[in-house]
């Protein structure tokens, strides 16, 4: 037995992440975050106190045994540290750089209350980038197979996991994506200067290694039905996100000039619309963008068209505390210099002579008594009208489930916001043989919530399948 | 990746296109459309769908070359590949028996309004067609139309066959050929549409026309096909493209569908120019 050690002085501090410059990056659409070099990740690693009871863990919506892959990194074992990691998250470079850490993992560690909590999301990242750079990846060993067959609709976050714990699990999987590329939102949604899209299809091509049969350009639905796609496959998962963009429905939202972010977004990212006209989609190009909503979409494309060349401010009701956006996301936003808007409601949106829109009338508000939310509620400011310029729009305030789902699988029940009603624990929808996880389930939430639902679901399936 | 089957000119400038999409034939209905891109750094672009064969597992469509992707989709030939045809995309027209139905078409939408007589000519209706163009040279198809409608009028601009002028000239059509029309379809250009629709409002003839605003995805993503019809917002891919024409907002929709014309123009300057790219093409 070793010898008892002495109590190790606490490292609080936290270790940067190098950043691209806010005066560079805010002109180009490469990644904005580097990546912790070795040394600086087996530093931030070793400030990891190994909590016999982590709470780190609990508080991950799939359960990551964090401190095991710290233990690895702060003993310079990465190998064992992404084995360690991909057990339980089939993407975790997409997780390291997209799921919001200070209101999980890192939120619960015991050092948040020092200010010192360890940067797991960066630690994550860095294993995950490691394991890219060595150019070989560790295939897991495959059972045999089942010779059960599942559809997965949809090539997003819960897609994409659902996939991976099946076909390791030993059964057929093909995944359908109505666009031209996997990924749902990570490719169409986030941009490249927060998820380099390369880093997407890494993930996606791990799958296809794992024996994952992947169908583009195919909308389950209108290119067939489930009950059609039942006929062949033992079960079927839908994970067909949010689709439908929401609008405040207020006057002149269908002026030229005013987007929903989905649009805005797809347009640059998917289509890289940023490397116009080189990539054929078109994209305008904008003097004063105004992002309404608070959350990271919002940010997302405030950020966007800063790199577009466009003065560009967030329009949100609320107050700076209630930004529902990732906090790195905010901070960066401000680095770059985006205008903020706080406490500001838009009222109507007002057109030039050609149908352009050219102002935003908005209401000042302030912050009343606390609402059923728990936040406190934006309350108008008598009279406080103004008018700002502006010569585009982006709607950022959500979406509603993609209702194609719906409208083709009878029997399949819908809730009252079009969502597929499943259950919560295990992803069973309404229907024999068919599950539902992600933000077709849920409304418009995070990656990894969506990756967590899908793991769930996973367990569900396969549990059926073994005894049917 | 779609291989073009075949690949044509049909009369000057509108191109018809017959693709191998098997999963897309087999759904395929009246009145739907596809998104294809066609070449990787391409957009994605909506195209009505004209015809299709189960048997063969394609689909053909027609459109008119008016910008960079329809001009790169013209100069495809045989056996060539393109990367994407999704569909089929939005809701089906309605098929049911009205009595007589009025077919109205202009440009691609005389392709596009082909299967709609089809089945509903088979649905027991008494059809109607009526095609339009700038001049003669233009029209196409009326062959296949044959079949399928118990008149067929045509309508052009400067007056080298049937009736000259403009669709306004519909409640003229209608009065001469004495029948009562219980419901006008109109498939075309947005001009087309509109002029279409009102032409008939003062008839009070129920009428539908299939909108063709942007898109990019096509399955309710984007929302940047939205139209205002009868004082709502509705998406023209998830809730269409089929709407009634009396309740559309004409004008929302003609400055819509200008949003990226000087973008459009902005490639057709730079790229090189087509005898440069068809020469290399060959």
């Amino acid at each position: 037995m070793a010898e008892p050690k002495k109590k190790k002085q606490l490292d609080l501090v936290r270790r940067d992440m190098p950043k691209q410059q806010p005066e560079i990056r805010s002109h180009n659409f490469s990644e904005v975050a580097l990546g912790y070099a070795a040394q600086t990740a087996v530093e931030e690693a070793s400030r990891c106190i190994q909590c016999p009871k982590p709470k780190c863990v609990e508080n991950c919506p799939v359960e990551i045994n964090i401190p095991g892959f710290i233990k690895a990194i702060s003993e310079k074992d990465f190998k064992r540290g992404i084995k360690i990691l991909k057990e339980k998250n089939c993407l975790p470079a997409i997780c390291g750089r997209v799921c919001p850490q200070e209101e999980q993992c890192e939120e619960t560690c015991v050092l948040v209350k020092k200010g010192g909590q360890i940067a797991i999301g960066r630690l994550e990242r860095f294993l995950a980038d490691w394991e890219a750079v060595q150019g070989k990846l560790e295939m897991p060993h495959l059972p045999g197979k089942t010779g059960k067959k599942v559809a997965v609709v949809g090539g997003g976050p819960a897609g994409l996991t659902v996939a991976g714990d099946l076909i390791q699990l030993g059964h057929e999987v093909t995944i359908f994506e109505a666009l031209h590329k996997m990924g749902g939102v990570l490719v169409y949604g986030i941009p490249e200067f927060r998820l380099p899209k390369r880093i997407v299809e890494r993930e996606v091509d791990y799958l296809k290694k794992l024996g994952v049969k992947i169908r583009t350009d195919f909308v389950v639905g209108k290119t067939q039905s489930i009950d059609s796609l039942l006929e062949e496959y033992d079960a079927i998962f839908v994970g067909s996100g949010a689709g439908l963009p929401w609008f405040m429905e207020i006057p002149g939202e269908n002026l030229n000039g005013v987007y929903s972010a989905n649009e805005y977004l797809t347009r640059l990212n998917l289509m890289k619309g940023f490397l116009f006209p080189e990539y054929h989609t078109p994209v305008k190009s904008h003097k004063r963008v105004a992002v309404v909503g608070g959350g990271n979409v919002a940010m997302d494309c405030a950020r966007s068209a800063l790199r577009l060349g466009a003065e560009s401010r967030i329009v949100y009701r609320r107050s700076r505390e209630e930004l529902p956006a990732r906090l790195e996301e905010v901070e960066n936003a401000e680095e770059e210099g985006v205008i903020f808007d706080f406490l500001t409601l838009p009222l109507k949106y007002i057109g030039d002579e050609n149908g352009w829109v050219k102002q935003m009338e908005v209401q000042r508000m302030q912050l009343g008594e606390p609402d059923a939310s728990g936040r406190r509620r934006p309350v108008p400011i008598e009279g406080a009208i103004e008018i700002i310029e502006v010569d585009a729009i982006v709607c950022a305030i959500g979406n509603s489930p993609n209702p194609l789902i719906a409208q083709t699988t009878p029997g399949l029940e819908i809730g009252k916001k079009g969502n597929i009603v499943a259950d919560e624990e295990t992803g069973q929808t309404s229907r024999e043989k068919i599950w539902a996880a992600g933000d077709v389930v849920t409304g418009a939430a995070t990656v990894i919530l969506a990756m967590g639902a899908g793991r769930k679901a996973a367990r569900s399936m396969h549990e059926y399948l073994m005894s049917h | 990746m779609f291989k073009v089957v075949t690949s044509r000119m049909i009369v000057p400038n509108m191109h018809l296109l017959t693709l191998e999409a098997p999963a897309v034939a087999r759904e395929a209905k009246p009145g739907q459309f596809i998104i294809l891109r066609a070449e990787e750094e391409g957009e994605r672009i909506p195209l009505s769908i004209s015809d299709w064969d189960e048997q063969m597992g394609t689909v053909t469509t027609i459109f008119l070359n008016v910008g960079r992707t329809t001009d790169r989709l013209s100069r495809l030939v045989e056996g060539q590949q393109i990367p994407t045809v999704v569909g089929p995309l939005g809701n089906a027209t309605d098929i049911e028996k009205y009595g007589t139905v009025l077919l109205l078409g202009g440009c691609y939408g005389i392709g596009s309004l082909f299967p709609v007589a089809r089945a509903l000519k088979q649905a027991g209706n008494k059809i109607i067609t009526v095609v339009e163009a700038r001049s003669s040279y233009l029209l196409y198809w009326e062959d296949r139309y044959k079949d399928y409608s118990d008149e067929f009028v045509r309508i052009t601009r400067d007056g080298t066959k049937g009736y000259k002028g403009h669709v306004d000239r519909l409640p003229e059509i209608i009065k001469d050929l004495g029948v009562t029309v219980d419901r006008v379809i109109i498939n075309g250009c947005t001009y087309c549409l509109k002029r279409g629709s009102d032409a008939t409002r003062a008839l009070q003839i129920p009428t539908w026309v299939s909108l063709n605003p942007i898109m990019i995805d096509g399955t309710g993503m984007c929302g940047v096909c939205r139209v205002t019809v009868g004082s709502v917002t509705r998406f023209a891919c998830v809730h269409g493209p089929d709407f009634n024409g009396h309740e559309v907002d004409w004008e929302e929709l003609l400055q819509r569908r200008k949003t990226y014309m000087p973008e459009e123009v902005v490639p057709l300057r730079t790229s090189k120019s087509k005898c440069e790219e068809h020469s290399q093409q060959r």
